[in-house]
């Protein structure tokens, strides 16, 4: 690959978004050299394209970085214009979806890596999250969450699914099952419908990996300051 | 009153986030109605066009609301694109650049503000030094991004990060009077203080800039500090 039309990605396996580019590059079928970074160590390259943040995901286009996923995923749908699109072209429906992406914030993940009482209170707000997004969703599937297969994911799906597509990992650490059809049928259908599309077995990280890793975070958070 | 004015903003004239709205349209040159919520008392209509979070502002367009002021900034730019400026550039690295430090100036550097703003004596030194290092990466990293040349600032060529810029840290002069401490340094950040101040000598800001006093007596409020003696 040249520098002329070279495009490179900075990622993490554990970060969902990192997730986010590599779905999205790869249901748009772009090639791409993926760079996997260690955390703990990270590249050169890395603390160089993204030295405010220091963070993955970064994509490398032409030698030229991009950093935050949602900015990322914008900048892929300018450049590859070709079907599939990432958003739809009305503009009222991608501020929809954008809203949508927005509200679809890590919440998530600050509970996961919560303990004790303090992650029961942010599993309430996250299930409370949940229920407004279950019923608002509605808006943007009117007839139901469609299955991916002429229609390929695009932006909010992509984010849904970087947050909850490991949602058997999340059970794990809470213990108890929180993505359940009889409270969020249209999550659950819109979850499963996405497990269904091709790309997501080479995004989705391993679930014992996961709850591993998310494991060594805790364990590491709660070790007291040294004297 | 019914949908027969096709752009309404619901704003708040203390909030900076309608203020980027107002802002956005007017740069545009989109003739809007604004309706002044109290956010104590919200209006029926408000809370319809945005259930989920009830809050300013809301863009009503022809009927239909769009909320989260990055989001309708978005929107406006898209819906108008034949009404210049364009709010974002052309060109796609430089939109993720613009929408990078958009980004910062939303999130990071307003998370600054606040901490200063909640916190008290070495706490808030604390949150001062911060919020001065994030306007050095800013100074650092934006490179061409901060215009150099503040004679060229004019109000028909204001964009999306200008008004960011101009919304978050405008206020600054009534905030070091209620805090007592000096946020913008012209020494310290000559080029960011070259930028908000050019902002607000343009017309177009002025017209949407409440009163000093009004800002200080709401930031008091607000955050229920008391006025030195």
């Amino acid at each position: 690959m040249t520098e002329e039309n070279s495009v490179k990605l900075h990622g993490f396996w554990a970060s969902p978004f990192a997730m986010r580019p590599v779905f999205a590059l790869k249901v748009k079928g772009i090639d791409f050299e993926y760079i996997e970074e260690d955390l703990s160590n990270k590249s050169e390259s890395l603390l160089k394209y993204n030295p405010v943040h220091k963070k993955v995901p970064v994509l490398v286009h032409n030698g030229k970085p991009i950093s935050e996923s949602l900015i990322i995923l914008e900048y892929i749908d300018e450049i590859w214009t070709d079907p599939p699109h990432l958003l739809p072209k009305d503009p009222y429906l991608r501020a929809k979806h954008r809203f949508w992406a927005d509200f679809f914030d890590p919440t998530i993940l600050k509970t996961l890596l919560a303990e004790g009482e303090a992650q029961k209170m942010v599993l309430d707000e996250l299930l409370e999250k949940m229920d407004v997004a279950e019923e608002g969703l509605k808006e943007i599937f009117p007839n139901g969450v469609p299955p991916f297969e002429e229609q390929k994911p695009g932006y909010l799906d992509i984010v849904f699914y970087s947050l909850y597509g490991t949602h058997e990992a999340a059970e794990l650490i809470f213990g108890k099952k929180f993505l359940t059809v009889e409270r969020y049928p249209l999550l659950v259908s819109w979850v499963n419908a996405l497990k269904q599309v091709p790309e997501v077995n080479e995004v989705t990280p391993s679930i014992p990996k996961f709850v591993e890793l998310l494991h060594s975070i805790i364990r590491q958070r709660s070790v007291p300051p040294k004297a | 009153m019914g949908d027969e004015v096709e752009v309404r903003v619901h704003g708040m004239w203390a909030s900076t986030y309608s203020k980027r709205v107002e802002l956005a349209l007017k740069i545009k040159g989109i003739p809007y109605e604004y309706v002044e919520e109290d956010l104590m008392n919200k209006s029926q209509a408000l809370l319809e066009y945005n259930p989920i979070h009830k809050k300013v502002p809301v863009l009503v367009h022809n009927g239909k609301p769009i909320v989260e002021s990055l989001v309708i900034l978005e929107y406006i730019d898209e819906v108008w694109p034949d009404h210049a400026p364009r709010l974002l550039p052309r060109d796609p690295v430089d939109r993720a650049r613009v929408r990078f430090w958009s980004g910062f100036l939303q999130n990071q550097l307003l998370e600054s503000v606040l901490k200063l703003v909640m916190s008290s004596g070495e706490e808030q030194e604390k949150a001062l030094d911060e919020l001065h290092e994030k306007m050095t990466i800013m100074e650092q990293e934006m490179g061409d991004i901060i215009p150099k040349d503040i004679s060229s600032i004019q109000s028909k060529s204001l964009g999306l990060l200008d008004i960011q810029v101009i919304c978050t840290l405008g206020a600054y002069k009534a905030h070091e009077q209620v805090l007592g401490v000096k946020i913008l340094d012209p020494h310290k950040h000559s080029l960011i203080y070259a930028w908000v101040n050019a902002m607000m000598d343009l017309p177009m800001i002025k017209e949407i800039t409440p009163p000093h006093d009004n800002v200080v007596n709401f930031i008091q409020m607000i955050f229920k500090i008391n006025p030195s003696a």
